[in-house]
């Protein structure tokens, strides 16, 4: 039960991560590397709010906007420098490692004895004693919910037909008299944003931030989003933010439960042959799809 | 009025295969005019449009649009009063969206992309009747993915969706190039009806000889940057597609192909 419980924690915070990334790859089609930065990040300032006594559920709103923050500054360097997309997120990721270590102070900030999301007075008063191991569990789900309605009732907006337009055809929102670089940047912020966000939950489950704790968040992402979108692809019904929540759910139990049987230094490996294992399947199946066709 | 005053453009310049496109380019649209503009490839025409629309920088000259120097303006900032169809039907359109949310899209042309809902409910039985006129059938197919409609039924979009909001000018780069014959016909009769019902100032690139002589109420023949044929309204009236062809021949000629 309790191995469910955490596959089911760590899908939903790398869930958010996972809606960020599906702004960034899926609709706005930017391979964004600063997600590798922008996730401790968001742990990084949550850390060092929380040592310093600010109210845990206030970093969610810090994370949210260091994040913001942080994919603005990827946005600038593509837009107005012209940079490569792929170099643009590679230079932000490079600086955010030395500016999470500032933000944070150390390479590794322990908040066990500190009150986080999960584990304050106001919870431990109000929430019955039956629910308490599911207290994790269930502030995660509300948060990734809240997260994804939010998400979902902003793609519906003005603004967030005119992002799904940036990614689908950029000539289009010229000739709609707006500058694309502007709703690119835009659609960086709000990724980020989601990214360092799961960040900052992920830091707070883990009870210690860990500068490490990027690496590999991207492909995390991407496995997640690839997994949701293309295994759900024939079901209309379900939004392409929940699938790739479930995408992300889905790819935590494999991790676990190949971690089960392997050693963890084998865990950067399981997920690369998994990450792969998910491309080619989602290869073949658009394949036949266009075979059918 | 728009105008294009001693217009300098050069490709890849600073190298040896630097080519000058135009030197001295002037050209006057007056308000209202229906210009259809014909000429051998790498005459100038696309350029010139692209110019127009801010897509492709000058090396020198002045673009006025009532007599405003629209020069340094951006190209999206153009756009508020030019609309342009592409070639290329895809261009026009967003394929991953439907037809009512790409229809709502350009709805909102000229105002703030906010925080309100992208499609309004109160507005779709207009986009209805629109789509309707075109007599393809879209107005049953609200919810369908735009990418799932042929170049025909999406060029006719495009060109919808570009007059959706008041604008002055339009420009059409070859925009019936891509289609069957059937279907581009169909589109230019769209065209013609749009430009006269909106009272638009338009400019035609096209391909099609036959076309440029039965619309529009001026013709323009390009030919290595410069109009060598500059026909309006009375005198473009006599003429037969024949005229045309041999015009673009003897020039052709002279350049040696």
């Amino acid at each position: 039960m309790d191995f469910i419980v955490t596959i089911l924690e760590q899908g939903l915070i790398y869930g958010i991560l996972a809606l960020g990334l599906l702004i960034t790859y899926k609709i706005l089609d930017f391979p964004d590397l600063t997600v590798d930065g922008s996730f401790p990040l968001g742990a990084a300032v949550s850390a060092a709010l929380i040592t310093r006594g600010i109210n845990p559920y206030l970093t969610l709103l810090a994370s949210f906007g260091a994040g913001v923050l942080a994919g603005i500054c990827t946005g600038l360097i593509h837009v107005k420098g012209k940079v490569r997309d792929l170099l643009s997120g590679i230079i932000m990721m490079t600086a955010l490692w030395t500016l999470n270590l500032r933000i944070a102070g150390t390479s590794n900030v322990p908040l066990f004895s500190k009150e986080t999301i999960f584990k304050n007075e106001f919870l431990s008063t109000h929430v019955p004693q039956s629910l308490s191991p599911y207290i994790t569990l269930l502030v995660t789900l509300l948060l990734t919910v809240i997260a994804k309605c939010l998400l979902d009732w902003y793609l519906g907006t003005q603004s967030g037909y005119l992002l799904c337009a940036a990614g689908d055809n950029p000539v289009l929102v010229t000739s709609l008299a707006k500058d694309q670089g502007i709703v690119k940047i835009l659609g960086l912020a709000i990724a980020n944003g989601l990214v360092s966000l799961a960040g900052c939950i992920f830091c707070q489950e883990e009870r210690v931030f860990e500068i490490s704790m990027g690496t590999g968040a991207m492909v995390i992402g991407l496995a997640s989003v690839i997994i949701g979108t293309s295994l759900f692809r024939n079901l209309s019904f379900l939004k392409t933010t929940t699938a790739v929540i479930i995408g992300s759910i889905i790819y935590k139990a494999c991790v676990a439960v190949a971690i089960r049987n392997f050693e963890p230094r084998d865990m950067k490996l399981i997920t690369a042959v998994l990450f792969l294992a998910v491309l080619i399947i989602s290869i073949e199946r658009k394949r036949k799809v266009k075979g059918n066709a | 009025m728009l105008e294009l005053r001693n217009i300098e453009k050069y490709y890849n310049p600073g190298t040896v295969n630097e080519m000058c496109l135009f030197h001295g380019f002037n050209l006057k649209v007056e308000k209202g005019e229906f210009v259809s503009v014909v000429g051998s490839n790498g005459s100038g025409k696309t350029s010139m449009l692209n110019i127009i629309c801010g897509s492709i920088p000058i090396d020198r000259g002045q673009i006025l649009l009532d007599g405003k120097d629209i020069t340094k303006e951006k190209e999206f900032r153009r756009n508020r009063r030019i609309g342009r169809v592409y070639q290329n039907p895809a261009l026009g359109t967003c394929p991953a969206m439907t037809i009512l949310e790409n229809m709502s899209l350009a709805d909102n042309k000229g105002s703030v992309y906010g925080l309100r809902r992208g499609t309004n409910k109160a507005r779709t039985e207009y986009y209805r009747e629109l789509l309707g006129q075109l007599g393809l059938g879209l107005e049953d197919k609200m919810d369908v993915k735009v990418g799932s409609l042929s170049g025909g039924q999406r060029q006719a979009m495009a060109l919808l969706m570009s007059t959706m909001t008041p604008i002055e000018f339009l420009i059409l780069d070859e925009h019936t190039a891509a289609l069957d014959p059937k279907t581009a016909e169909l589109i230019m009769q769209l065209t013609d009806k749009l430009v006269k019902e909106k009272k638009l100032t338009t400019i035609m690139v096209t391909h099609n000889l036959r076309y440029a002589v039965e619309y529009g109420n001026r013709l323009l023949m390009m030919h290595q940057g410069q109009a060598v044929l500059d026909l309006k309204r009375e005198e473009k009236q006599d003429m037969k597609v024949d005229d045309i062809l041999a015009k673009f021949n003897e020039i052709s000629i002279e350049c040696g192909n």
